[in-house]
């Protein structure tokens, strides 16, 4: 349960700054892809659905270092990755791991490797803890204009915080456009375009690279781990910043400058048995009632 | 000294992941079909779980046997009928051929076979007998005009008639050598003329996996298809089917624990007198022994497998290991049908599928009988 504070500083200004940077850094560069794309999948460690989530009593944080909660790959940044792993076979060129997390965050990144992607970068930093989706996409535009791209993806969403909000929020930072929520990514020279799923089927979104992409559950049939890759992924290299390394302000992270804050949680209660509708007669009308109050007709 | 390196347990989870989510959703009703599951093959062949322990340079993953194990292991948790068809295809028909083939038969089966677009067969048994092979064997080969001609049938063959069965490896009599019968495997390519396969056995269990029976009429085959070496057939299947055992013992292991998983929760939703089943301790009990026999019998094939890895005689091993697992899998699988009551003998639960599949355990790829005749042999009690 996030509840949201008036914002302490205005977020535009900081990520104006980071689009002129972006546009220095990616945004002018004519793509040239007869060496491939360069694509980079952001990743995120979060606990296990299969169990009980904790958070930290002192700071309402989840608790990744919980030794008994078994940390896993983010289910929907599979997808991410298996559309980095596609293009990649299509076009050549490289899939990059990007994750900011605390240490255990590297069984993850392992994890990604073994899928058959190429190297990753590891964001942690002490400072970071309690950041929220403002901050995070601040601390991951920063490394990701530090480490070059032509192509991010995400999962949609993660099935922590569940907030949606990161692929918005970093193609804002980096200035490049974002398509959300597809289930087809389709690159064409420097053209991107995708199908965003909504209610009624598909937009057709078009875009020229860079850019962000966030892809939606069942995009593809994401690969499981296969022997040689698990093997080749010890070899493969992980590299670790700080946040001076990508130049991050610490006065825009970690829990005391959050934008939200939770203010209390509590376990989800049980749900409660469901109405049976005994049909005398009446049945479809009690059942319409029954919608009705509701609110779902 | 059994603890899993990080690569293995990073193999062990994927392939566990794999058959929780793809497996276990569908294989039901592939089983009551009797339907063998082409797109679960598919899947497990993009995996590379056909390629496990063979080299890169052949299309494979680079691993060893144990790989395969802990796989077949997580396979049969969930079903044992799709690990019989990896064990059957790699340890029976891929790695006689990597072991002893020719550069050009590894050249022309091994991508094919790792990759899990073909699947391999071995053909050992024959409708006379399967303990003892030499004296039941009637199939033969004859060199005639640059080719062998096999004439003779084969009983209870895995993955010998599915529609990306490759390669049989079958072993026949091709002459005689101070009296006793000349055994050798020829390769014998899917559609040989003179090679038909029967129609599917209907069986008691692993009724999602592909078993017939083949005969060889005046079937002719290149002669350069002799698997190794002339007269070495025998001595090729021993070598195959020792490590095939401790592949067996994996297989039931996983069953074994493949019971308590689906007890344990079982065990805590059903209710009678007033109680979850679980609470009462003759349940308890049952479930104890059922994982205390897996456990036991995993540390068997884990040390069988470490000595073959090592290039030390194990063959007593992988007879102790084969015979405890697959009692292991009986047992559990009958504890775990008497917890699940009346729903354990219902093919729509796993438990009722497992006990189904547990039998052939004790059977194939050499009877408990046979593991106890080698384990004495071994312990030289032959002699007397
Ligand atoms: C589903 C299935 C799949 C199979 N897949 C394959 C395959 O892919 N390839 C292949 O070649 N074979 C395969 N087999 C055959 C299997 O390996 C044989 O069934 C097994 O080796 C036993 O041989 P048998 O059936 O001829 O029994 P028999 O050898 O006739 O044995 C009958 C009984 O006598 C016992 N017995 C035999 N000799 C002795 C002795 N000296 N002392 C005490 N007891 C003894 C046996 O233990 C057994 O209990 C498969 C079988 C099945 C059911």
């Amino acid at each position: 349960m996030e509840h949201a504070r008036p914002a302490r500083a205005p977020l535009g200004d900081g990520a104006r700054r980071g689009e002129r940077q972006a546009r220095v850094n990616t945004g002018g560069r004519r793509l040239t892809m007869k060496s491939g794309i360069n694509i980079v999948v952001c990743v995120k460690q979060v606990p296990d659905t299969a169990t009980v989530r904790k958070l930290r009593a002192e700071d309402s944080t989840i608790d990744r270092e919980d030794p008994n909660s078994s940390g896993v790959l983010n289910e929907l940044d599979e997808y991410a990755i298996e559309e980095g792993l596609r293009l990649k076979e299509a076009h050549g060129g490289e899939v990059t791991i990007l994750t900011m997390g605390p240490a255990k965050a590297a069984e993850t990144i392992r994890k990604a490797l073994a899928m058959g992607t190429d190297k990753a970068v590891h964001l942690m930093d002490p400072a970071l803890h309690g950041s929220d989706a403002v901050q995070t996409s601040y601390a991951m535009a920063q490394t990701l204009k530090k480490i070059g791209f032509d192509l991010v993806i995400l999962g949609s969403e993660s099935t922590d915080a569940r907030t949606g909000l990161l692929a918005a929020m970093l193609a804002e930072r980096l200035g490049v456009p974002q398509l959300s929520l597809a289930n087809k990514v389709v690159v064409d020279g420097s053209a991107i375009s995708i199908h965003r799923v909504t209610d009624y089927g598909y937009d057709r979104v078009e875009s020229s690279l860079p850019a962000v992409v966030s892809v939606v559950e069942k995009t593809n049939e994401p690969r499981y781990p296969r022997l040689k890759e698990i093997m080749a992924a010890k070899k493969k290299p992980v590299t670790t910043f700080g946040i001076a390394d990508v130049e991050i302000d610490p006065g825009r992270i970690g829990l005391a400058g959050a934008y939200t804050e939770v203010a209390e949680f509590a376990v989800a209660p049980p749900r409660a048995a469901g109405v049976v509708v005994k049909d005398e007669g009446d049945g479809g009308v009690k059942v319409a009632d029954f919608l009705t109050s509701k609110k779902f007709i | 000294m059994h603890r899993l390196s990080e690569e293995y347990e990073a193999l062990r989870k994927s392939v566990e992941d794999f058959a929780h989510d793809v497996v276990a959703p569908v294989i039901g009703d592939y089983y009551e079909r009797e339907e063998f599951p082409y797109d679960i093959v598919r899947q497990m062949g993009r995996m590379g779980l056909f390629g496990l322990p063979i080299p890169e340079e052949h299309g494979g993953m680079g691993g060893d046997y144990f790989a395969l194990c802990l796989a077949l292991e997580e396979l049969a948790r969930v079903d044992s009928s799709v690990a019989i068809t990896v064990e059957a295809a790699v340890s029976l028909g891929a790695m006689p051929i990597y072991r002893f083939g020719t550069d050009e038969q590894r050249a022309e089966w091994l991508p094919r076979l790792a990759s899990g677009e073909l699947l391999g067969a071995f053909g050992l048994t024959e409708p006379g007998g399967g303990s003892d092979v030499p004296g039941g064997m009637r199939t033969t080969a004859r060199l005639d005009g640059g080719e062998w001609v096999i004439n003779g049938t084969k009983a209870f063959i895995t993955n010998s008639g599915t529609d990306i069965t490759g390669v049989v490896g079958v072993a026949a009599i091709t002459g005689e050598r101070n009296g006793k019968p000349e055994i050798s495997t020829i390769l014998v390519p899917a559609g040989t003329p003179g090679f038909t396969v029967s129609k599917k056995y209907s069986k008691v269990g692993w009724s999602a996996s592909d078993t017939r029976e083949l005969s060889f009429s005046d079937c002719r085959v290149p002669a350069e298809n002799l698997l190794g070496e002339r007269g070495r057939g025998y001595a090729q299947f021993l070598q195959t089917l020792d490590e095939g055992r401790i592949a067996i013992a994996a297989l039931s292991v996983g069953l074994a624990q493949g019971c308590v998983d689906e007890s344990l929760g079982y065990v805590r939703d059903r209710h009678a007198f007033g109680k979850p089943i679980g609470a009462y301790q003759a349940i308890q009990f049952k479930i104890a022994d059922m994982e205390t026999r897996a456990f036991t019998a995993r540390l068997a094939y884990y040390h069988a497998a470490e000595k073959m890895l090592a290039g030390e005689p194990f063959k007593k091993e992988a007879a102790i290991a084969k015979l405890v697992s697959s009692n292991a899998a009986m047992d559990n699988a009958r504890d775990a049908t008497q917890i699940f009551g009346g729903y354990g003998f219902m093919n729509e639960y796993p438990v009722g599928r497992f006990y189904r599949d547990a039998k052939i355990l004790e059977i194939g790829e050499g009877t408990s009988e046979v593991q106890r005749m080698l384990i004495a042999r071994q312990l030289g009690l032959n002699d007397l």
